[in-house]
């Protein structure tokens, strides 16, 4: 289900921790599978996390797949549904709100022609309003597919940004 | 942007330098020269930690706690594991400062833990670093592979008898593993939901093992006080309030960034270091510590001095050191609503006064900043505060409390003006 590439990543992520603590390497292991669907997947329902998914995961690292369940659910990064092949997120709390997070956001929304929460029809862009991102001095900030932060999207920053994802 | 001043963990960096992390650039500004000091003198524990206790430093993570004092509550003849942590999951709204310790110079970090762990007596540690960051987590996975390599991680350091290896581990998107004892549960694989107090960390931490658990910053202060000696350290600050610190800055200001300067600074003084206010507005109001700091209104945030003492005595706190600066244009009710939905989509559902509670802060501000607010919501926030403040097993719903108490005392004719009116006193310009 994850290719030899992901299971020698999550096999490093083991190695971090003692060997009765495999669980907790759940959190890595969930984001290196989710990683290597969103790069793979031809769908949105195939770039997301699904019970098939985190059952392998847990399987691979050795705790019961409801514990694998329970990070997948609790943490807010790890995509649960399905997500464009590009996934931006947003700052608008208010450090970044007083420096354009908000006015960034609705940019986006408006040049994508989708809402806050939505993905677009050709399964393209999914946009999203994010929490603090830790990095408010370089409002407004946005993160591309969770991993990929890009800093001081002004309209023309956002334009340069946009016309690269293709 | 990393605009740093005058303090001792960027000192000599130049962060416009590609290479600035990396540990040859450390090693040429005096780097691992505490850790190499400590091993050739071989050291006591006990006068490590007592060095770091004359410096004065205090968590720089919100809580202000002394970090020598928290380092001598680890058992010292614990016959198993024992464990130091470092928290940067920084996601208290308005704080930036862990992640350019990160970028810009991560052995700091790397070498204040390991003497840490030479202190404490731990074989291992964890930095568990906040999942948005995460270019920041890759980074410091590479610095730590350089101090592996160079034989300050791993076993028999530097040819002694003392071991120790440091791993990262990243969050993946929840404020509330901020919270010690809930990032430790995070690093164990589970959901990150406080665990109740005590039994402590220093006693009852990572995988039951006694850990302490400190800041980045803390942690990174550290080769400096061991290298220079705590006294310049603490004469670097003021009584009580030793060294420097970084403070994060953005809001209204016309250069939002980190300012690495001495505790007991002026306000005024950093307010101009960060180019003063954007487009000559007048300064209304200020978050001096992250957003879980009571609010301040300008004028008497003009008169204080940048430490834990003068912030504490007018009623608010230094916190993280992340000061939000917000000028005429912002309708306080609109900028508490932003607050307020944050703390209710992070409260991580354990506690019923916190889960439930932040959700009707939010919706009742919520309503007030729509126009639909009745007479009686401030009342009513107030009676839905008391009954959340202390009475939660962590600090999350204090911390969702604090911003509601304060913006409601000193800003409260908006909040009247609002539900009265219907409509704001201010015409609201987010920037």
């Amino acid at each position: 289900m994850l290719s030899a590439e992901s299971l020698a990543k999550i096999d490093r992520e083991l190695a971090k921790y003692p060997a009765d603590q495999f669980r907790s390497a759940a959190m890595s292991a969930l984001r290196i599978a989710l990683t290597e669907r969103r790069d793979t997947g031809a769908t949105p329902a195939e770039r997301c996390l699904n019970a098939d998914v985190i059952e392998f995961v847990a399987n691979y690292i050795g705790i019961p797949p409801v514990a694998a369940y329970e990070v997948a659910t609790f943490y807010n990064m790890y995509d649960m549904k399905p997500v464009g092949k590009y996934k931006i997120t947003v700052c608008t709390n208010l450090p970044c709100a007083l420096q354009g997070g908000v006015n960034a956001a609705q940019y986006i929304s408006g040049k994508l022609g989708i809402a806050l929460g939505e993905t677009s029809a050709d399964g393209k862009y999914t946009l999203l309003e994010g929490e603090c991102m830790g990095a408010c001095g370089d409002a407004p900030v946005l993160l591309l597919n969770n991993h990929k932060m890009c800093s001081f999207m002004t309209p023309e920053a956002i334009d340069k940004k946009l016309a690269e994802l293709e | 942007m990393a605009v740093f001043v005058n303090g001792v963990i960027f000192e000599g960096v130049d962060t416009h330098a590609p290479d600035c992390w990396r540990i040859d650039a450390y090693m040429a500004r005096g780097g691992y020269q505490a850790l190499k000091k400590i091993l050739e003198a071989n050291m006591p524990q006990e006068d490590v930690i007592a060095e770091v206790k004359s410096s004065g430093l205090r968590g720089r993570g919100g809580a202000g706690f002394p970090t020598g004092l928290k380092w001598s509550f680890m058992p010292r003849s614990f016959p198993g594991d024992k464990y130091v942590v470092c928290n940067t999951d920084e996601g208290e709204p308005g704080t930036f400062k862990d992640r350019d310790i990160l970028l810009y110079n991560p052995h700091a970090l790397i070498e204040g833990m390991i003497i840490a762990g030479y202190a404490m007596g731990c074989k291992a540690g964890y930095n568990y670093i906040h999942g948005e960051i995460f270019e920041a987590y890759e980074l410091f996975e590479e610095a730590l592979d350089e101090a592996r390599k160079a034989g300050f991680l791993g076993e028999k350091i530097l040819g002694t008898d003392f071991s120790f290896d440091l791993f990262a581990h990243h969050g993946y998107g929840a404020y509330i593993c901020g919270e010690e004892t809930a990032l430790l549960e995070s690093l164990e694989g589970k959901k990150g939901q406080p665990r109740f107090k005590p039994p402590f960390p220093a006693s009852f931490g990572l995988y039951g093992k006694p850990t302490t658990i400190n800041n980045t910053e803390s942690f990174a202060s550290v080769p400096f006080i061991i290298r220079d000696g705590g006294q310049k350290f603490l004469e670097a600050g003021k009584p009580n309030n030793g060294g420097t610190k970084l403070f994060s800055i953005s809001g209204h200001v016309n250069r939002p960034g980190n300012y690495e300067i001495p505790l007991g600074t002026p306000f005024a003084t950093l307010l101009e270091m960060a180019g003063g206010m954007k487009d000559g507005k007048k300064l209304k109001a200020v978050i001096p510590g992250g957003s879980s700091a009571p609010v301040l209104p300008g004028d008497v945030m003009m008169g204080l001095t940048m430490d834990y003492d003068s912030i504490s005595k007018a009623g608010s706190m230094l916190g993280s050191g992340a000061v939000i600066v917000m000028n005429e244009d912002v309708c306080m009710v609109k900028a508490l609503e932003r607050l307020a939905y944050f703390y209710h989509e992070e409260s991580c559902g354990q506690c019923t006064p916190c889960r439930e509670g932040t959700g009707w802060l939010y919706k009742v501000i919520h309503r007030i900043a729509n126009g639909e607010g009745r007479p009686g919501d401030l009342e009513l926030l107030d009676s839905v505060g008391n009954n959340m403040a202390g009475r939660t097993i962590c600090a999350l719903a204090d911390a969702a409390v604090f911003p509601v108490r304060s913006f409601t005392k000193h800003f409260r004719n908006e909040f009247e003006y609002l539900i009265e009116h219907k409509k704001s006193l201010v015409d609201h310009k987010w920037c």
